[in-house]
């Protein structure tokens, strides 16, 4: 039951979403094996993905099952990532989809190859395929292992000329020897030593340098420039003003500094933004276009009818991705062609978007992806790269454009704000009659798939943001895994919210799971039954109760039914949450250990375990490393951040008033990993993320009575709900 | 020129071609090529651009050429010697600490400074050595294991 709940949510998902995923966000696939694999003369091995490294590890993963499918030594494989004119269109490197589908992709790609070379070497040897074993790119036969032939003596060089058939044999798990291991990540040991590895590192021969001088808000007009107030900055090559665009290129990097901040600009700004503590309301407030995902019928009835009702409203503030590095971009732009350096997540995607906003054909935007800082989704990199373009364009010369902190903080999209209500009704014994779920949240999609959703082309026009072309994101997670005896979801989507907001990991997935798991505690509690307990009886997909268990019991689950009444300052709590990402891909439970400071409302955590499933490894350590991260990223979303804006404009502009998790504050984090040898790998860049906040939600709730709804958990709210408990309101 | 610059970096001297107030960091990346250090927040509020600036590490994007003076300036290129990984560097690979890296110019600077001073740091002085240096990918953990790895690298267990 409870993978028909993901199922029909998959089913009932509009239209719109699902296809808009499905055919632009993951590229066009191709069939054609020499567009995957290449063995070179040598007998190294030539891979390509369309997806992109993004500080996740996948470059080494993505080898290593090329590696283990075509019996080579890891050593032997390069993989080409991210070059529109040397990898596969695989859309966006996003939603965990590396390793399914890229990974799954080359893995055909390579135990087709694998299947060819064989039949080749059967006839150069004159053996039956039946006796041939292969060793480290060398095929040979069993009974008379002199008689061998190597990958590159059979197709060093050449083409395969044939497409994967995705019938070639796959190797069993269980004999499996690169995949499955720690195998260090290749990226790492430059990035250590200070080697170029960043879009930041780039140089090319003529480049100059650039700065932006941004409007404070999107919504600012230019009254005045006056060019003059640079005429004594050395190196000056163009100021380049179109509309409310602004951009100075030089040819040094101090001087764009310099000339930036000697600018005299003025601008005009109105009040178009709603009061922050109203921000929830005016969601709410908002026309929405609405799709039921599942509705069990007579769900409101059941409800009203039940002994007990209960309901809460969760909320979930503006959030950034906050990238420890500012975008930047490198483009050398000529009257006829375009070359593109950028950290896109969306190489092929943005080359077109590209294309449009320079007015060429697509054949002549030739774009590669060059590592950024780690981006958690859109953050400025394709808004950088489209700068990079239209300056370059303006001096025919290659320009680097380097964002500033602020530029960073002010212009990149923010992660969505949303309203999660929930409302349940309970029989006497505290079972649940029915659920009703209702998100209110913008899409969590806006990338720029044509040139009016690139900042820069909106400035130039004086336009806002358009609305984007189909809604998707906020149904991630909105369903629970959990079999319900009736069930209503609803995802009320609204066309615009006061900041420019796009994909966030996870998109809705941490929000929703937020709300549903901080439910689930409250209805254990009303129920007066233990959270972990209360979670097991609708449960009966055994991967989940696993993971449930596994949790439990290297946390140490200490069963409560109920929050004790403590006296101490410091009180002590755990707190459970659990989600299967997408309610298909990798399981997740969560126990956080926190500490509530009564008289600071300081809340501490002091411990994070994770039971982690998303069926079989390929790197355990990389996994772990991602689980980590997600945990750490996760937990700084829920104890500090929230994007602070005043009437005019986001006054969150630096690391002062966006503070982020510090090493003061980074608890103890312990993975326990369920490896799944015969599962399909899922991916692990998100599913990680969603339990966090409803876990120290509940850990607080358990360790002093205080029910949170609203991330960040600043002492400010503890301290607020501590005075209205204790006041008994 | 009688008032030309000169900083020491990774042991040579290097005449400054940028004006006085131009914050080291840019002269370091892009006169001098060195890719270690990286710009986070010009602000002196991330630790990305950390450099260790006599037995301090320091952050390089605020702080001028004109007052480096004679200070020597080693960043993390030069951590390294006759092509050989610090024990800092060493430990960080081996604990792999790090998810996009960017960061990690600043925790094996910081890590460096403070294993020169202090050789068996207790967790509580290295968080509050490395409280400067902030990391979005989330490898904290990593990274403090990483720390006591090259303290044992460079000094031997704790006594």
């Amino acid at each position: 039951m409870s993978d028909q709940s993901g199922q029909s949510a998959q089913n009932n998902t509009p239209q719109s979403a699902s296809s808009g995923r499905r055919e632009s966000f993951w590229g066009e696939l191709t069939d054609e094996l020499d567009d995957w694999l290449r063995i070179e003369p040598d007998g190294t091995i030539t891979a390509f993905s369309g997806k992109v490294e993004l500080g996740t590890g996948t470059r080494t993963a993505l080898s290593q099952i090329v590696a283990e499918e075509l019996d080579i030594p890891f050593e032997c494989v390069h993989l080409t990532m991210g070059d529109t004119s040397l990898t596969p269109d695989e859309g966006y490197t996003a939603g965990s989809m590396t390793i399914n589908s890229s990974g799954d992709a080359l893995r055909q790609a390579a135990a087709e190859a694998r299947r060819i070379l064989l039949k080749l070497a059967s006839d150069r040897l004159d053996a039956d395929l039946s006796d041939l074993v292969i060793r480290d790119g060398l095929i040979s036969v069993l009974r008379d292992p002199e008689r061998l032939v190597s990958y590159a003596d059979l197709m060093g060089g050449k083409r395969f000329k044939r497409k994967v058939s995705y019938t070639a044999p796959l190797k069993s798990p269980d004999t499996y020897t690169v995949v499955g291991t720690s195998v260090p990540r290749v990226d790492i040991p430059a990035k250590f030593t200070g080697q170029q590895s960043f879009i930041q590192d780039l140089t090319v021969p003529g480049m100059l340098h650039a700065r932006l001088v941004r409007p404070p808000s999107s919504t600012a007009r230019l009254v005045s420039l006056d060019g003059n107030s640079i005429k004594n900055v050395p190196g000056v090559v163009k100021l380049v003003q179109r509309g409310n665009y602004i951009g100075i290129i030089t040819e040094r990097e101090e001087q764009a500094i310099l000339a930036a901040e000697k600018l005299q600009v003025e601008w005009s700004e109105t009040p178009s933004l709603p009061p922050i503590a109203e921000l929830f309301t005016f969601l709410r407030s908002q026309p929405t276009d609405d799709h039921v995902l599942i509705d069990d019928g007579d769900v409101e009835k059941v409800i009203a009818s039940s002994f007990r009702q209960i309901s809460a409203e969760y909320h979930q503030p503006y959030h950034a991705h906050a990238s420890i590095g500012p975008s930047c971009a490198v483009a050398d732009v000529t009257k006829d062609h375009a070359m593109v350096w950028a950290s896109t997540p969306g190489p092929h995607p943005l080359r077109g978007t590209l294309a449009q906003l320079l007015g060429m054909p697509i054949e002549k935007v030739h774009l590669i992806h060059v590592e950024g800082a780690g981006s958690y989704g859109q953050n400025g990199s394709d808004d950088a790269a489209a700068d990079a373009c239209l300056l370059s364009r303006e001096v025919d010369r290659p320009v680097r454009v380097q964002w500033t902190r602020q530029d960073e903080f002010v212009w990149e999209p923010k992660a969505p704000t949303m309203v999660m209500e929930v409302r349940a009704g309970l029989d006497s014994d505290g079972s649940i009659t029915a659920w009703d779920y209702h998100v209110w949240s913008p899409s969590h999609v806006a990338r720029a798939r044509f040139a009016g959703q690139l900042v820069a082309a909106q400035l130039v026009a004086g336009q806002p943001a358009p609305a984007g072309r189909f809604s998707f994101g906020a149904e991630r997670n909105a369903p629970t895994n959990y079999t319900l005896p009736r069930q209503r979801v609803t995802v009320h989507y609204l066309a615009q919210t006061p900041l420019h907001a796009s994909s966030m990991r996870s998109l809705g997935g941490a929000e929703n799971t937020f709300a549903n798991e901080s439910f689930m505690d409250e209805l254990a509690s009303a129920a007066g039954v233990d959270p972990l307990e209360y979670r097991l009886r609708y449960l009966d997909d055994t991967r989940a109760i696993d993971v449930l268990h596994a949790a439990a019991q290297k946390a140490g689950w200490v069963t409560h039914p109920a929050p004790m009444i403590k006296s101490a300052d410091l009180l002590e709590g755990q707190g459970l949450a659990f989600a299967r990402y997408e309610n298909e891909e990798a399981l997740v439970a969560c126990i956080a250990n926190v500490q509530v400071e009564r008289n600071t409302g300081v809340v501490s955590v002091k411990r994070i375990v994770v039971a982690h499933d998303c069926g079989l490894i390929i790197n355990p350590d990389g996994l772990e490393n991602q689980i980590e991260g997600n945990v750490i990223q996760s937990l700084s979303r829920a104890l500090k951040e929230e994007v602070q804006f005043d009437e005019y404009r986001i006054t969150s502009v630096d690391w002062e008033t966006y503070p982020i998790l510090k090493f003061s504050e980074v608890p103890e984090v312990e993975v326990v990993l369920i490896n799944r040898p015969s599962e399909p790998a899922l991916g692990a860049g998100e599913p990680s993320t969603c339990t966090t906040a409803a876990a120290v939600a509940n850990a607080i709730f358990d360790a002093a009575g205080i029910r949170l709804r609203q991330v960040p958990f600043t002492p400010e709210k503890v301290l607020a709900a501590l005075h209205d408990t204790s006041s008994g309101t | 020129m009688a008032d030309q610059i000169v900083i020491t970096v990774n042991g040579k001297p290097h005449t400054v071609q940028a004006p006085p107030d131009t914050p080291l960091l840019y002269v370091l990346r892009n006169e001098l090529g060195l890719h270690g250090p990286q710009f986070g927040c010009g602000l002196e509020q991330c630790g990305s651009c950390m450099v260790i600036y006599g037995r301090e590490a320091k952050q390089s994007c605020k702080m001028t050429v004109a007052d480096v003076g004679q200070t020597p300036i080693i960043t993390l290129e030069g951590l390294m010697e006759d092509g050989q990984l610090h024990p800092v560097q060493e430990a960080f690979i081996q604990e792999q600490a790090a998810q996009c890296g960017y960061c990690t110019n600043g925790m094996i600077i910081a890590t460096a400074a403070l294993l020169a001073k202090v050789h068996h740091p207790n967790e509580r002085l290295i968080r509050e050595a490395l409280d400067g240096n902030l990391c979005r990918c989330g490898s904290h953990i990593r990274i403090l294991r990483a720390v006591y790895r090259a303290s044992e690298l460079m000094w031997g267990p704790e006594p």
